[in-house]
Formats: structure tokens, C-alpha cells, sequence
């Protein structure tokens, strides 16, 4: 497949993964297209970050495989997959800044790290960046002094750094109150837009979700069980999507996730 | 270290200067990314120190600029304006154009839409 290709930019083909024999992703295909926003959406535990992890190339799976740019990670060298890595940014949950670092040189480090530009460049970049995300005044801040919701938006300044093809973000929304959420998921749509990328977002998020998304993909105990544009999932007739969807407690997803007979889990009977 | 330019490939950037008294004109050919920002940089660099006094920048042949190309255009044109001298964009392709616009420097800027307009301004 060609590096340029209009279609797929990610491709997860029939991939399955396990931890400890337990099927945690379940012969998922999945293809991100060039320039869209993917949602991945699903519960606890349901297999999104794992999902996330397995396209960064952090894991790898036991079945099939996962392509970015045109490349499997399986067959790709060690300079190969460093060089793939500088075309990705990612948004951690955290915003995984440097508490002893400031704004600014939290925003420096990937360039200084891997890039040979001079000093100077690298503080225009670094206010280039801090605009796009609208905090130019907070470069000369410690992270300490920040909200939860500017760190996330400083995480994002750093995310795009060296002008990522691809932005991942895992739970970009996760422990912000309303408003931080919504400034978030309005930055998320602008960046994509302005700057072009493909943006790949795990969430269990229903509002953002639907907020950002340009198709949604909804795992469910490691399976892929929905696939498609925001409508499609809103009217989607399976019971477990609607179940998700909407936050009911009660549907065919199961409160308790055990298989094992509780009496005798409990009486070690299993 | 050699690094993979955007489509995958080690990038070459062409840079030639080329005396239109009074200024000097830049003509760039290929993409400027992260590989080649600090090659544009010296050839600039060198023009600032010669205290030109205006650099008309052509970029008819650049498909593609990152945040690191437009870093030391704002560079130069901190150079530039130190003596008074002028730094001139010419010929920006669309896809150019707004990246200067997204990061909200295309006001700060003088951007041209030919080379010709940019020399006589």
C-alpha cells in the first residue's frame, strides 16, 4: 500500500491480542482513513487502550496485524519505527507534562530531543504552538500552576510539537469538568481541521464522542461491534450500543463481569 | 542523524539566491520541514548579516512549509527588522498559505501574490 494513499493511514487487519490467555481484542479489522477523526468508544476494560496501544506500537498483537503509513510494525526496523514515531503525537491521559520543567520547555523537549534546530527557532515554534492551543501568556508557568484542563491543552501544545501526521489521544476529556471538556473537544475538531491530521481519540465520553467525532468505532468485551458515522451509531439497533449510548444500567451489558459461578468462586470449587 | 521528511523520504530542499538589486531573491524548490529548516536558516542567515536590505522569499515551488520553516522565516524577519530592512513571501501555494494563516502570521507577514509585486513593494 502505497504511504500516500487517500485510504487507510492505520489499519488494524483481523488483529487479536491477549494478556495472560485472556482475549482482551477479538480479530478486530479497523481502518483509519487520512485526515478523519476516529472515536473509539467503549467501557472499562472493554479493549480501546489497548487498542490505542497496539497502533503506536507499544503492543503488538498475537493475530494479525497493525499497519501505519503504509508499514507493519512487525516487519518494520528499529530507524524504520523511530522515524514512524515522529510522524505521531499523543495526548496522555495525564497530559504527562514535567512538573520540574515550565510550559514552555515541557513544549521544547521533543524538539530539542530530536530535531537539530537552533535555540532560537525552537522558542518561536514553541510560541507558535502555545497559540494554537491559546495560552501564549502561560510559556514562563510550572504545570503546578495549572488547571486540569490547560495542562491537557499544553499536553496537546507538545502533542503537536513536531507537526504530527496522526494525533492520538487517550481519555482527552477525563476528569475535566463541562466547560474544560468543551474547550477541549473544540480544540481537538479545530486542530484537526486546521492542521489537516487524522486524529485518533479513545474515550468512554458519550458527549465529546459524538461532539468530535468523524466515525465512531464501539468495542465491546474486545469485539468490534459497531462501525460508522455518528449517526449511524445513534441509530444503531444493536442492544448493546444503545445500552452504551445512552448510560443505561440495565441492558444485555452485564454489571457483574465475571463468568465464574460466584458460589463457587467463592468455595474454590473453579 | 538523517530524518524521514513527510512523504517517507529523506527531503532535499533547492535553495538558490539569485541579486535583484536591490534585493535579494530566495527561490526555495521542495518541502521545508524539519530536515532542511536549519539549511534555510544558514542561507538566511547569511543575508541578514550582510544587512540586505530586502529578501523576497519565492515559494511558488514549496508544496508543503512545517511550524519549524515558518519559525525561521519569523526569524529572519526579527533579523530584517532589527535594521530596517524588509523580508518579502511571494507565490504562496494554497496549501503554504494557510499554514501561515492558521498559526495566525499571515498578518505579520508581507505576503505577495507574485515575485514581481513583492521586488517593486
Amino acid at each position: 500500500m502505497s504511504d500516500k494513499s487517500p485510504e487507510s493511514i492505520i489499519e488494524l487487519r483481523g488483529v487479536t491480542k491477549r494478556f495472560d490467555g485472556r482475549t482482551v481484542i477479538n480479530a478486530v479489522t479497523l481502518p483509519i482513513l487520512r485526515g478523519e477523526t476516529m472515536v473509539i468508544m467503549g467501557s472499562s476494560g472493554c479493549g480501546k487502550s489497548t487498542t490505542l496501544r497496539m497502533m503506536i506500537g507499544d503492543y503488538h498483537p498475537d493475530e494479525g496485524e497493525v499497519r501505519i503509513f503504509g508499514k507493519s510494525w512487525a516487519t518494520m526496523s528499529e530507524t524504520e519505527a523511530n522515524d514512524v514515531r515522529l510522524r505521531f503525537g499523543i495526548l496522555f491521559q495525564s497530559g504527562a507534562l514535567l512538573n520540574s520543567m515550565t510550559v514552555g520547555e515541557n513544549i521544547a523537549l521533543p524538539m530539542r530531543e530530536h530535531t537539530d534546530l537552533d535555540e532560537q527557532v525552537i522558542r518561536i515554534m514553541v510560541k507558535m504552538k502555545l497559540e494554537l492551543v491559546g495560552l501564549r501568556d502561560f510559556e514562563h508557568l510550572m504545570p503546578a500552576q495549572l488547571s486540569g484542563g490547560m495542562k491537557k491543552r499544553v499536553g496537546l501544545a507538545r502533542a503537536i510539537a513536531l507537526d504530527p501526521e496522526i494525533l492520538f489521544y487517550d481519555e482527552p476529556t477525563a476528569g475535566l469538568d463541562p466547560i474544560a471538556t468543551a474547550v477541549t473537544d473544540e480544540l481537538i475538531r479545530d486542530l484537526s481541521k486546521k492542521l489537516g491530521v487524522t486524529s485518533v481519540v479513545v474515550t468512554h465520553d458519550m458527549g465529546s464522542a459524538f461532539r468530535i467525532a468523524d466515525r465512531m468505532a464501539v468495542l465491546y468485551r474486545g469485539d468490534l461491534i459497531a462501525l460508522g458515522a455518528p449517526d449511524t451509531i445513534r441509530n444503531s439497533g444493536d442492544a448493546r450500543v444503545k445500552q452504551f449510548i445512552e448510560g443505561l444500567a440495565d441492558g444485555p451489558i452485564p454489571l457483574r463481569q465475571s463468568s465464574k459461578d460466584y458460589a463457587a468462586d467463592l468455595l474454590g470449587q473453579v | 542523524m538523517t530524518r524521514v521528511g513527510r512523504a517517507g523520504e529523506p527531503n532535499r530542499l533547492k535553495i538558490a539566491v539569485e541579486d535583484r538589486a536591490p534585493a535579494s531573491l530566495v527561490h526555495l524548490e521542495g518541502d521545508v520541514d524539519l530536515n532542511v529548516s536549519p539549511v534555510l536558516r544558514k542561507q538566511l542567515k547569511d543575508l541578514v548579516a550582510s544587512r540586505a536590505a530586502m529578501i523576497v522569499v519565492d515559494m511558488s515551488d514549496v508544496p508543503y512549509i512545517d511550524s519549524s520553516g515558518v519559525a525561521t522565516l519569523v526569524e529572519c524577519l526579527q533579523g530584517v527588522s532589527r535594521y530596517g530592512g524588509k523580508l518579502h513571501l511571494a507565490s504562496l501555494r494554497q496549501q503554504t498559505r494557510s499554514v501561515f494563516e492558521i498559526s495566525r502570521l499571515d498578518s505579520v507577514f508581507s505576503i505577495f501574490p507574485t515575485v514581481e509585486e513583492a521586488l517593486k513593494a
